[in-house]
């Protein structure tokens, strides 16, 4: 099975899915997670051939001259992802297909969902970075769909630009960056770069790439100052927060992050940054989650907390780290997608995310309950839940930091201590906690909504107390992706007494005296938030982006004034000045200029007739010897035509001057008398732009009388005219003949101006139109 | 607007019918010598012209060839039929001109051929053009 | 000659982008029946001028290509004066309405269409 296949059968499905959830309703859910799951157990078959060391890779030829293929590689990583993809996908598809059923118009919902899905798997597959940018820019374009898909809400609306606009840019930066890379190694393969970073360490676009990367990576994946978004994603439907929003495509600038990890490794910026912004993340998103009052804001601010925790373990870059990065890579998406479609579950059925609104919730639904308390064990790293693994891993890696170990570790302390308060809080208040009387009695959520959660929660559980299981079939190989030659740290809940476990016990000791006080720290947190926080990054954005179209409106309100003559004086004096400028570039060649003395008196006369009848229309007072002026300018050039062999031409100019001239008159007949509108100094302005650009017609004319006259189209409509068309008047064969649909198309023009002169005299509008 | 001009009466009256002659005689020269569609069409439309200036729009618009949407259609329908002629007639491309001559005994021989069907379309709706577009100015007041 | 004509195309240039600089609505037509005109006798001036040798053939068809005009520029010009004729009747039709229907004829009274 080619990989190349998978992606199409979910495309394919993407497209299918409108159709199968209007025709399917009830079932489309289940319906539609089939082929996602037949993915994932395809994944599944690979995993034995992957540890094995093996890596499938395949590679189509897109456009080749550029270097640009459609390469795909399947190897230790990309299959982490993939499974975790196609997994959770699919467990979603059947949440969405119950979840939404009280949605309008879902089908196009799970066409963008199950669209998201195969542009996540193609993005973590891909090994050609232009294809790996593809697909990162569908998944912001689907993430913008769903965030957006409550559309009739402005704050949908605007929480869907936000997190466009802001991942949108970070895909430029990244393109950028991609295309900075590829100078160095002239291709854009990734396998073939991570072969040999010394030749990036030697070139000076090093810096420039890493910046412009990192922002791709930390804007996409909610990395502090870019993690604002993440919380307004909010407004996108459960299934998509839980899927898009916590799982899969905030984890793709992690995942990118971690796949040049072996390209970058060796440089101490790559280091400082991440492990600086990273630990920034990771306490910002801690702190501002304990204030939040509605249960999916606290989980987005998590998110943030755990992606930074991510990039942070990325950057530390030791044996410890990369371990703790791929076990807390599967836990937070176990226990966040969990978490995710719980809080949709309590919302559907209670009506209300408010953490104020909610209470005692155990007695209307155990099972529900159960799942929760599960995942939140592992989110908040208890033990015998995966999470409790992965926080432990955290601590070592964090001990064992070179350089930043202290200011890691009490950062990661404090992240992890909120962690646990949120956890309590979450477990105590929404389940336990006040009796709130409901207008609707809840009950437990339907089996649909209960299937994916509670098959992750278990299998964090099952991994919590086997975890052994995953540590040489998916950890040893993508070990081996993301930094080769680090060792796998096995994996078990019991260390022993060491400094680590003192940790642990000190921070949920810590969590649970915070949440035994929840009140003052509530108190606290909020009075902190208000006093330093006030500034809020969205509104920030948000005024920013304002003030952008404020500067654009102003802008277009100075180009487009209005002013018909100012858009045209623009106009011609950019011609003007552009066909000068060459004129004056050529250089200079001498014109053949006649005598004047050879010239026959005729000529004279004609040119004099022709400039005084215009320069009558311009000066004009009456609208009447306008016209007749200007036909008598057209006489003159009928002369010109005769004189210089124009038969035909002389004989149409003379009838058609002679009926412009009853026109004009029959239509001035009903317009007012001329009115002297201009000043004498805007006269002389447009004077001087009118001699500008009609002296470089002079000049150009002058220049181009010297060229050839006849060539060979003409020759060929000359020499052909009768044989080919039995036509003497050559002219005439040329219109009806030779080009006879181009003067089919001139007289379809002379219709429709007829009928339009027709419509525009006898249309009558109404009033008031 | 309407000359009252005697003089212009009689000229029109006695010019239309000549100048549509006339028209037509150019139209059928242009091929070979100066004329053609456009300035036949442009005649024709003139005599009309004429007429309405002498007469009045509403009494030319009485007249049986004054049907200028039927002259232009007609027109637009000429040209595009000489260009299909080929196509039904021989395995010629579109538009290509085909002829054929039919010896008036004696005096010369009458050549026909889409070329000049296509100029007769071209000559009614230039003709067709100048009635609409100078009657319904006319009619304004 | 040459150079007559290329003063008279300069000068109806001008003429033309003097007139459409103008505020009034009519000499807005003028200036478009003003370029059509300097356009056509451009185009009448690139196919080179020779007196007295219209393009015909000779009257056996043959044709001797030094002793004729060029006939391209002359198909071009005829079409172009045809069909100015329509622009020029069209425009000054819309002008007609215009006032009609704003009773004025300056164009500046028009800048507040551009606005939104």
């Amino acid at each position: 099975m080619k990989l190349l296949y998978l992606l199409i059968s979910l495309y394919v499905l993407a497209f299918a899915a409108p159709f199968i959830n209007q025709y399917l309703r009830r079932f489309s859910g289940w319906i539609l997670s089939i082929i996602p799951l037949l993915v994932f157990a395809f994944f599944i078959t690979k995993i034995s051939y992957i540890s094995a060391g093996e890596i499938v890779t395949e590679k189509y030829a897109w456009i080749s001259f550029i270097g640009l293929n459609l390469s795909f590689t399947l190897d230790g990583l990309s299959l982490l992802f993939a499974l975790l993809v196609t997994g959770i996908g699919g467990l979603i598809l059947i949440y969405a297909g119950y979840y939404m059923r009280t949605y309008e118009k879902t089908s196009r919902f799970f066409g963008y969902l199950v669209f998201f899905m195969a542009s996540m798997l193609g993005l973590v597959l891909s090994s050609n970075l232009i294809g790996l940018f593809v697909f990162w820019e569908l998944t912001s374009i689907s993430s913008f769909l769903l965030i957006g898909f409550k559309h009739e809400k402005p704050e949908a609306r605007d929480a869907a630009l936000q997190a466009l606009l802001i991942t949108g840019l970070g895909g430029l930066a990244l393109l950028a960056g991609f295309v900075l890379l590829s100078i160095p190694y002239g291709t854009f393969e990734i396998a073939e770069m991570i072969a040999n970073p010394s030749l990036l360490s030697e070139s000076r676009i090093f810096i420039p790439a890493l910046a412009l990367i990192l922002i791709g990576a930390f804007t996409k994946s909610a990395i502090f100052p870019f993690h604002f978004w993440l919380p307004g994603a909010m407004q996108a439907p459960s299934p998509v927060s839980a899927f898009l929003h916590s799982a899969t495509m905030v984890k793709a600038g992690i995942f990118l992050l971690a796949r040049l990890n072996p390209l970058m490794d060796w440089s101490e910026l790559w280091f400082y940054s991440l492990s600086i912004f990273g630990a920034a993340t990771m306490f910002v998103g801690a702190w501002f989650s304990i204030a939040q009052t509605d249960i999916k804001k606290i989980l987005a601010y998590t998110t943030v907390s755990a992606l930074g925790t991510l990039v942070l373990l990325i950057g530390t870059n030791t044996t410890y780290s990369m371990n703790a990065f791929l076990i807390f890579l599967l836990v937070h998406a176990f226990y966040k997608a969990t978490l995710f479609m719980m809080a949709g579950n309590i919302e559907k059925k209670t009506g209300t995310r408010e953490m104020g609104f909610l209470g005692n919730l155990h007695v209307y639904m155990p099972v529900a309950t159960i799942i929760m308390l599960l995942a939140l064990l592992s989110m908040s790293g208890l033990p015998p839940m995966l999470g409790f693994i992965g926080k432990e891993l955290i601590y070592e890696a964090s001990v064992n930091a070179p350089g930043a170990a202290p200011f890691i570790l009490v950062m990661g302390f404090f992240a992890n201590t909120f962690m646990v308060f949120v956890s309590a809080r979450m477990a105590f208040d929404i389940f336990w906690g006040d009796k709130i009387r409901y207008s609707r009695k809840p009950t437990e959520p339907d089996v649909s909504l209960l299937t994916g959660p509670g098959l992750l929660v278990l299998l964090s559980l099952f991994l919590g107390l086997y975890p052994n299981v995953i540590e040489n079939s998916l950890v040893t190989p993508a070990l081996k992706a993301i930094s080769p030659g680090t060792e796998t740290i096995s994996l078990k809940i019991w260390h022993g007494f060491n400094l680590v476990l003192m940790l642990s016990a000190i921070t949920i000791l810590l969590g649970v005296i915070l949440f035994v006080y929840k009140d003052k720290t509530l108190q606290f947190a909020n009075f902190i938030n208000l006093k330093y926080f006030r500034a809020r990054f969205s509104k920030t954005f948000f005024s920013l982006i304002a003030g952008f179209l404020n500067f654009t409106k102003k802008k277009t309100a100075f180009i487009q004034h209005g002013y018909h003559r100012f858009y045209l004086m623009t106009i011609f004096l950019a011609a003007s000045a552009l066909v000068w400028y060459m004129i004056a570039r050529v250089p200079f060649t001498p014109v053949q200029i006649e005598d004047l003395r050879t010239i026959p008196l005729f000529y004279f006369g004609v040119t004099a007739l022709i400039v005084i009848a215009a320069m009558a229309t311009i000066l004009a007072k009456s609208r009447l010897i306008a016209f007749i002026s200007v036909g008598l300018v057209g006489f003159g050039i009928a002369i010109i035509f005769i004189t210089f062999s124009g038969v035909d031409l002389a004989i149409t100019m003379i009838m058609v001057e002679t009926l412009m001239v009853i026109l004009g008159a029959m239509v001035v007949y009903h317009l007012p008398k001329y009115l002297d509108f201009s000043e004498t100094r805007s006269r002389i302005r447009d004077a001087i732009i009118a001699i500008v650009f009609g002296s470089f017609m002079t000049t150009l004319v002058i220049k181009t009388g010297s060229l050839s006259p006849h060539d060979k189209i003409s020759d060929f409509f000359s020499l052909n005219s009768y044989p080919l068309a039995y036509g003497k008047n050559i002219v005439n064969v040329i219109l009806v003949d030779f080009r006879s649909l181009d003067t089919m198309g001139e007289i379809t023009v002379l219709a429709l101006a007829a009928i339009g002169i027709y419509a525009l005299l006898k249309v009558k509008l109404k009033p008031g139109e | 607007m309407i000359m009252r001009s005697e003089i212009l009466k009689i000229a029109a009256l006695h010019l239309k019918p000549l100048l549509l002659v006339l028209s037509l005689i150019v139209l059928y020269r242009g091929h070979n010598e100066p004329g053609g569609g456009f300035v036949g069409g442009l005649l024709a439309g003139t005599a009309f012209v004429l007429h309405g200036m002498a007469f009045g729009a509403e009494c030319t618009k009485k007249l049986p060839l004054v049907k200028p949407f039927l002259l232009i259609g007609l027109g637009l329908m000429f040209s595009l039929l000489s260009g299909f002629i080929v196509v039904l007639f021989g395995n010629d491309m579109f538009m290509q001109g085909l002829w054929i001559n039919i010896p008036i005994p004696g005096i010369t021989e009458l050549k026909l051929g889409t070329p000049l069907l296509f100029d007769i379309g071209v000559y009614l709706v230039v003709a067709g053009m100048l009635m609409l577009v100078m009657l319904s100015i006319m009619e304004e007041d | 000659m040459l150079i007559l004509l290329a003063l008279i195309i300069g000068f109806l240039y001008a003429a033309s982008i003097y007139m459409f600089l103008r505020r009034s609505i009519m000499k807005l037509v003028l200036g478009i029946i003003f370029l059509s005109h300097a356009t056509n006798l451009l185009l009448f001036v690139t196919g080179g001028l020779r007196s007295g040798a219209p393009a015909f053939t000779n009257a056996d068809g043959t044709v001797d290509l030094s002793t004729i005009s060029d006939p391209l520029p002359q198909a071009l010009i005829l079409t172009a004066i045809v069909i100015g004729l329509g622009i020029t009747a069209f425009s000054l039709v819309l002008i007609y309405r215009f006032y009609k229907e704003t009773g004025t004829v300056d164009l500046d009274e028009l800048t507040e269409s551009d606005k939104t």
